[in-house]
């Protein structure tokens, strides 16, 4: 049954490739710089906040500037992907009650685009790194770890929101919500040096948290993630992972009653 | 040709709840679950329905509106899963349920040929070979490169069949679809269809249209409530059908 899976992807990762570049197509398409956008984009809000914040949270934190772009561009990338994979069902419900196609392919596609938007992102913060005259280290190519944690658990929080909008409607706006709570929670333009202690026990628990400082670790501080910090993040990815996966299996033959 | 069943149901059974209401709210479901309001019926769309189809062999169903035939499409083809009952189908099914489901309107004909062939399951080197065999039988060769949106609805169910159909399945099923585009097209869909049954391609068609199902078909299904009336020789199940 196994062997029989493998197979069942591999005729459809045609379809992935497809709708990840559908996705980054539609998404620029007849905007006039286009893909620049992706780019742009982070770095225009960077230099908002780094202007905004200059005053308030700068103290403790070497080069602002980029340690708020590593912030941004994990929780960004985290923010589109849930909530794009949230969508992806019933956006597709049309599709989804004519032909039969793996279900989980279109949260799938959409954790997919959304990271390769994310690489195309990372220029923006190789053009900050250089302009602030900031050394880097190899350990840069380490990013790679963190950036697989996060594409992971995103994916495993996608599948559970995927399922539960197609039930309660609710959750699209919810969702809206629970995000905006998210970035305070996540250190991303504060240090977590500055929270008082009780606060930094929550922000510390939220995962988004390891994603980040793992990331800012090795870009920054050009440290190597100690084992330790490599196993958390994948228990907490994988965790994410098999209850998105058990959730939306157990539920994905009922969708077309509900859409 | 030997012939064994493609197609095998059996008993199958389906049951759709039906809400008074449509509840999509949580806050809405909370109140009618504690008032106790969440009233539902359920209503069976097919029941206990058994049929083989052989292959080679071109069936049609029938029935009228809200009889099951489309949902029992829908079981076949997998997108639906029966609440009882069992389904064996072999080889690769090509569904044209609706043409161009799963078209995205911002793109071009080119684009969109190779996102909805792989939506069917066609690998990609083989929609590349039969590119120009595709836009050349919708007759698109002047806007291959204009994006769908700017389409006529009958551009865009030409291209549709002409992507459904460029791959010959082991068993093609069609819901309807082809009394759409002009009658010059339809029977140059028919001609296309009557080719893949030649080449051993077994059809399930759904039709309201009696004339088609005569000249198309060998065999005939007709569907009353979710219950199967009759299974047989296309002209005997015509007549009892346009009876009732």
């Amino acid at each position: 049954m196994f062997k029989g899976q493998i197979a069942n992807f591999k005729k459809y990762s045609q379809l992935l490739k497809q709708l990840v570049s559908r996705d980054l197509k539609t998404r620029y398409r007849r905007s006039v710089l286009g893909f620049l956008w992706t780019i742009l984009n982070p770095l225009g809000m960077m230099i908002i906040m780094t202007i905004v914040f200059s005053t308030v949270f700068r103290q403790g934190i070497e080069n602002f500037p980029v340690y708020l772009m590593c912030g941004q561009l994990i929780f960004n990338f985290f923010s589109e992907a849930s909530t794009g994979a949230m969508g992806a069902i019933l956006d597709n419900s049309g599709l989804l009650t004519k032909v039969y196609v793996p279900k989980y392919l279109f949260p799938l596609s959409r954790i997919c685009s959304s990271a390769v938007n994310l690489l195309f992102s990372m220029v923006a913060l190789i053009i900050v790194i250089i302009a602030t005259k900031f050394k880097l280290s190899w350990t840069i190519i380490l990013m790679i770890l963190p950036i697989t944690y996060v594409c992971i658990f995103a994916f495993g929080i996608g599948l559970v929101l995927a399922t539960t909008v197609v039930y309660f409607r609710d959750m699209r706006h919810l969702y809206g919500i629970i995000i905006t709570a998210w970035v305070y929670l996540t250190p991303i333009f504060y240090p977590m040096s500055m929270l008082p202690e009780n606060v930094k026990r929550i922000v510390s628990l939220n995962p988004l948290t390891k994603y980040v400082e793992m990331f800012r670790q090795t870009i920054m501080y050009g440290q190597v993630p100690t084992l330790s910090a490599n196993l958390k993040c994948l228990v907490i990815s994988f965790t994410a992972l098999i209850i998105g996966m058990v959730v939306f299996k157990k539920n994905q033959e009922k969708f077309i009653l509900h859409f | 040709m030997q012939s064994e069943n493609v197609i095998q149901v059996k008993d199958v059974s389906i049951q759709f709840r039906l809400y008074k209401e449509q509840v999509n709210s949580l806050k809405e479901y909370m109140i009618r679950k504690m008032t106790r309001k969440l009233q539902y019926e359920n209503f069976w769309a097919l029941k206990n329905v058994s049929f083989d189809v052989k292959k080679g062999e071109a069936v049609a169903i029938v029935g009228k509106n809200g009889s099951g035939k489309s949902t029992m499409l829908k079981i076949v083809s997998g997108v639906m899963q029966p609440t009882f009952g069992t389904l064996d189908i072999r080889g690769t099914i090509a569904p044209m349920i609706e043409l161009g489901a799963g078209f995205d309107f911002e793109l071009t004909a080119r684009e969109n040929i190779f996102l909805n062939g792989a939506i069917l399951g066609y690998p990609k080197d083989m929609l590349e070979e039969n590119l120009d065999e595709i836009i050349s039988f919708a007759e698109l060769e002047k806007f291959q490169d204009v994006p769908i949106k700017n389409y006529s609805s009958g551009m865009v169910t030409r291209l549709g069949f002409s992507i459904a159909t460029i791959y010959k399945p082991d068993i093609l099923i069609v819901d309807e679809i082809l009394s759409v585009g002009d009658f010059r097209f339809q029977a140059k869909c028919e001609e296309r269809i009557q080719k893949m049954r030649e080449q051993g391609t077994t059809l399930l068609l759904v039709s309201h249209s009696t004339e088609q199902v005569k000249r198309v078909c060998d065999r005939a299904i007709l569907l009353s409530n979710g219950n199967k009336i009759l299974d047989g020789d296309t002209e005997e199940v015509c007549n009892l059908y346009l009876d009732m």
